[in-house]
């Protein structure tokens, strides 16, 4: 029971609290690029779900049992980028061989989230918080993941109404979307401090 | 290929104004957003924004006939992983106070998008003189960008510069500017000031 609840609150943490998007600024790029429309944001985000839980498991098992024990934590990005690579590469041809209109939907994103930082920030954080037991790492990615789904529905929701609204010229478009972030990582800081 | 070859000059040009990488084409926004709370670490990120640039640009700018179109970005994330790798264990072992307040960000350097989208549509297709240029050049006005929004932030948040204090002594610091809060409005702020500049002179 203690176990569950550890974990619990570890997915509650890392899906609201420390929100990897609206605390340590991971995955800005498709948060400001690709919330124009909710169902974009929600096909980005579940894209992203799916590679990072399949990354963050499989980077944590390389660094454990491979790099660690043989001391080649200096190969650590170079092994890292390329299992994310290869992770998108390998849900790009499962999805289009057996879910065409799945993967037809996701369209462009799937190789754009070889470059989306969230993946391999998370990789990274796993590894700056020490995380050692594989049930929390696992727990961890699939809780980014949600984060950042929830982040970027969030923001498309409400970018679909700033369309109507009357924005001064030059704030039009990026600039009043990362204002409106700002105002919206204020309202996330209330849950700041909740669990560590 | 006629229109795709540029010439260095305008590689200066569209480093340092026409097409600086995060105010023109919103690239590179998280290390952007994550290191200027002060003008330090926000210097240090651009020195090696700025070097990992250059190195990438050449290397890939070398290989460009040998590339397989749908191993590109394979190849240059790979390359911009080995450069980062060497900027990260240099900080590290000369700078160790730095590269701890920059921690997981040195190595997000490799998906910094400023980086790939400068080897994709440059060093990918220019000699390397031209795309060392552009590498040069994004990557200062890369460091300014940084350099004036960690100053502004850095000012209201703590009343210091480059841990200098300038602002005057019943002032009273603004703690939201440290905070992830004071990053996004103050470079929402920015990008306005610059689409208002542009609108101006056209």
């Amino acid at each position: 029971m203690d176990k569950v609840y550890i974990l619990l609150m570890a997915f509650i943490s890392i899906v609201v609290v420390n929100n990897l998007v609206f605390t340590k600024f991971l995955g800005t790029c498709p948060y400001l690029g690709v919330s124009g429309r909710i169902d974009m944001a929600f096909g980005m985000g579940m894209a992203v779900t799916f590679v990072i839980t399949l990354a963050g498991i499989l980077t944590w098992l390389i660094d454990h049992m491979i790099l660690m024990p043989y001391g080649l934590e200096i190969t650590r990005y170079v092994c890292y980028i390329l299992v994310i690579a290869g992770a998108v590469q390998l849900v790009e041809m499962y999805l289009r061989k057996f879910f065409p209109p799945l993967y037809e939907s996701f369209g462009i994103f799937l190789p754009l989230i070889t470059t989306n930082c969230v993946i391999l920030g998370l990789c990274l954080l796993l590894n700056v918080w020490g995380t050692d037991n594989f049930p929390e790492a696992a727990v961890l990615s699939f809780g980014a993941g949600i984060g950042f789904t929830l982040a970027i529905c969030i923001m498309a929701g409400i970018r679909e109404q700033i369309r109507f609204s009357d924005v001064p010229k030059c704030l039009d478009g990026a600039p009043i979307t990362l204002i409106t972030a700002g105002i919206l990582t204020l309202a996330f800081m209330g849950f700041a401090g909740m669990i560590k | 290929m006629a229109n795709n070859t540029m010439t260095a000059l305008d590689a200066v040009k569209g480093g340092l104004w026409t097409e600086v990488p995060v105010l023109r084409l919103i690239l590179g926004m998280c290390p952007t957003l994550a290191v200027t709370t002060a003008v330090k670490p926000a210097l240090t990120m651009g020195l090696s924004v700025l070097f990992v640039l250059v190195c990438s640009n050449i290397v890939v700018s070398l290989m460009r006939n040998l590339l397989k179109p749908h191993l590109r970005i394979l190849m240059f994330t790979l390359t911009i992983a080995t450069f980062v790798t060497i900027a990260d264990l240099f900080l590290r072992a000369f700078t160790p106070k730095m590269s701890e307040i920059l921690g997981p960000y040195v190595p997000l350097i490799i998906v910094n998008c400023i980086i790939i989208a400068r080897a994709e549509a440059c060093a990918s297709k220019n000699g390397i003189f031209v795309s060392a240029v552009d590498g040069i050049f994004m990557g200062i006005g890369f460091t300014i960008v940084l350099c004036i929004l960690a100053s502004i932030r850095e000012v209201l948040a703590v009343g210091t510069i480059c841990d200098v204090p300038v602002m005057w002594k019943s002032f009273v610091p603004w703690a939201a500017m440290r905070m992830p809060v004071g990053a996004f409005i103050t470079l929402g702020l920015m990008l306005g000031l610059v689409n208002f500049l542009s609108a101006k002179k056209s």
